[in-house]
């Protein structure tokens, strides 16, 4: 298996695919959205439980590829009890790990940064780096109040349909 | 000769004879040989092909059907011969019944556009199957979006193969078209063709067949099928991307209201009113992918110059092995199992998604399809979201099925 693969499919991230913490739904739920990946089909829904200004609880369902599934599963840890500025600055964190492969600077506990760092193998294989992030683009939709979101659209552009 | 020698068939059809005149399958991927199963999505193009392109434009470019100059006239030479092809290929009765478009998506909304379209009124049913690839489906729910017309689903039995008797039923006096794949994309299934249109001709339906996949592996005779419309495409017959064709009966292309408007496709145009060219022109607006329709006929010229029955021979003897082989490990799981199929193969793996499959054995060199393979409804149909497909084609050996399997094995050590 080459360094690329071996980035890409390590040992945490299979068992995150294999049994993805957080798995189902969340009822009752204050916020919740689904998303599709048009390019392949895969479908995931998020429902998180928002309390004041922290995610008190999140879970994901759908089914996919081992990176999507496991990149949901590591986001519900990440994310379950974190306030909302904490739970943007992970998102912002993590989409910008996947498309280049580089941490940004500042803000992060080391804890966070070790987690999201998880998924640095992904930005080698563009065409996977959508699997990776609907999950992550999902939530970020709920959490804008839009129940549909596709990979397909622009960061932004959920605020310029609402 | 010895007696040994003597009774050994002859060669007619030697795959690695044909590899050889692809020049990208000797290439390495990832520092490994390509093996290329990604057919049905695209085939590689031979030498033959690729000096005709180098011609069409090194040689002997320019616009058709416009120039009064050398090049222009050898160039509409060319195009012109290519249709030819194109008519020979299919055993059309005429090279005016094949309309060159950008590909069989192009050519099946043209059929779309300019037949059903204005024929079409609210309740007016069209009869597809559940096999279908989004281009023989969403042309019709635009005309179901815009006009009212109702889309009716012929089922398939769990093997892939059409309910042939669920499909007649289908078949009533408010069906105005049956359109249908000649060869399922994503299952390989091929479907009674001859028998479906001599069903839907005996109430007074005419009949579309996507040949995307058809004209590739099935040799079409479209006089013996019968059949009013055939769509082609060139890229995955050998050929170059961008061209592909339309054949037609005559009568319907006489019928036929213009599909884009533009140069090339007029009589007469004045401030007051236009008047339209005669088939095929009429529906072949603007300047044309010229080369590669040259291309598209160079392709087919080399299809022909095969021993075609060897050829197929070889195909189904690729199509059999994979699946031997695949009989062999119980969490590989093919779909599309009729004996009735092409030299495709669809299949899901226990514990490993078709994505990561993928991924993981394009790094072995092993280039393979994942996804839905644009056949949506008919992943639902088996609830699954995606599927891995191996598509063969006529260079492809035994040697590339077990290098598949090879990856496939060491895909499933990760995953499992």
């Amino acid at each position: 298996m080459d360094d690329a693969l071996r980035d890409l499919y390590q040992q945490t991230i299979l068992e995150h695919g294999r049994n993805p913490h957080n798995f189902g739904r969340l009822d009752p739920h204050s916020h919740a959205a689904k998303g599709s990946n048009p390019m392949c089909g895969d479908r995931v829904e998020v429902t998180l439980m928002v309390e004041g200004d922290r995610v008190a609880d999140i879970r994901f369902e759908g089914r996919g590829c081992a990176i999507s599934q496991a990149s949901a599963s590591i986001m519900t840890d990440l994310v379950k009890g974190r306030p909302l500025a904490e739970v943007r600055a992970l998102l912002d964190a993590f989409t910008a790990m996947a498309t280049t492969g580089e941490m940004p600077g500042g803000g992060l506990a080391e804890d966070d940064r070790e987690a999201i760092r998880l998924m640095s193998g992904i930005h080698a294989f563009p065409m996977r780096v959508k699997c990776a992030t609907l999950g992550w683009r999902t939530m970020e939709a709920a959490l804008d109040n839009q129940p549909q979101t596709t990979t397909e659209a622009q960061p932004g552009e959920q605020e310029a349909a609402r | 000769m010895s007696a040994d020698a003597a009774l050994k068939t002859p060669v007619a059809f030697d795959p690695l004879k044909v590899r050889a005149e692809f020049p990208i399958l000797a290439r390495e991927v990832y520092g490994k040989p390509l093996v290329y199963l990604d057919n049905a999505a695209s085939a590689q193009k031979p030498e033959a092909v690729l000096e005709a392109v180098r011609r069409g434009y090194a040689e002997e470019y320019a616009n058709v059907h416009r120039g009064l100059h050398f090049l222009s006239n050898r160039s509409t030479e060319r195009y012109e011969a290519a249709r030819a092809s194109i008519a020979t290929f299919l055993n059309a009765e005429r090279a005016e019944e094949i309309i060159f478009t950008s590909g069989s998506t192009d050519a099946l909304n043209l059929v779309a556009s300019s037949w059903a379209e204005p024929r079409i009124k609210a309740g007016d049913e069209i009869v597809l199957t559940i096999l279908e690839h989004h281009s023989n489906i969403v042309p019709w729910h635009y005309l179901r979006e815009r006009h009212g017309a109702v889309l009716k689903w012929a089922p398939i039995h769990d093997d892939g193969s059409l309910d042939v008797e669920a499909f007649e039923k289908l078949l009533t006096d408010r069906s105005k078209l049956v359109a249908i794949t000649h060869m399922s994309n994503a299952l390989g299934t091929i479907l009674p063709a001859k028998d479906l249109i001599a069903m839907a001709h005996a109430r007074g339906i005419p009949v579309l067949l996507d040949g995307s996949q058809g004209a590739v592996h099935l040799r079409p005779d479209v006089r013996d099928l019968d059949v009013d419309f055939y769509a082609i495409t060139g890229h995955k017959l050998y050929g170059p991307s961008g061209v592909g064709a339309l054949y037609a009966k005559r009568e319907h292309l006489d019928a036929m209201r213009p599909y884009r408007g533009g140069g090339e496709m007029i009589r007469e145009v004045t401030t007051e009113t236009v008047t339209y060219a005669d088939p095929p022109h009429r529906f072949e607006a603007g300047t044309p992918p010229i080369v590669q329709a040259i291309g598209l006929g160079a392709a087919l010229d080399w299809m022909m110059a095969l021993d075609w029955p060897a050829a197929q021979a070889h195909e189904a003897d690729l199509i059999a092995y994979a699946h031997d082989r695949f009989r062999e490990f119980n969490w590989l799981h093919p779909l599309g199992t009729t004996a009735e199929k092409g030299a495709i193969l669809s299949f899901t793996m226990d514990g490993a998604h078709p994505h990561d499959v993928s991924t993981f054995i394009d790094r072995q060199g092993v280039a393979v399809r994942a996804g839905h393979h644009c056949a949506q409804p008919l992943m639902d149909r088996y609830d699954v979201p995606a599927t891995t497909r191996a598509s063969f084609a006529l260079y492809n050996t035994r040697d590339d099925v077990d290098r598949l399997m090879d990856a496939l094995l060491k895909c499933r050590e990760l995953f499992a």
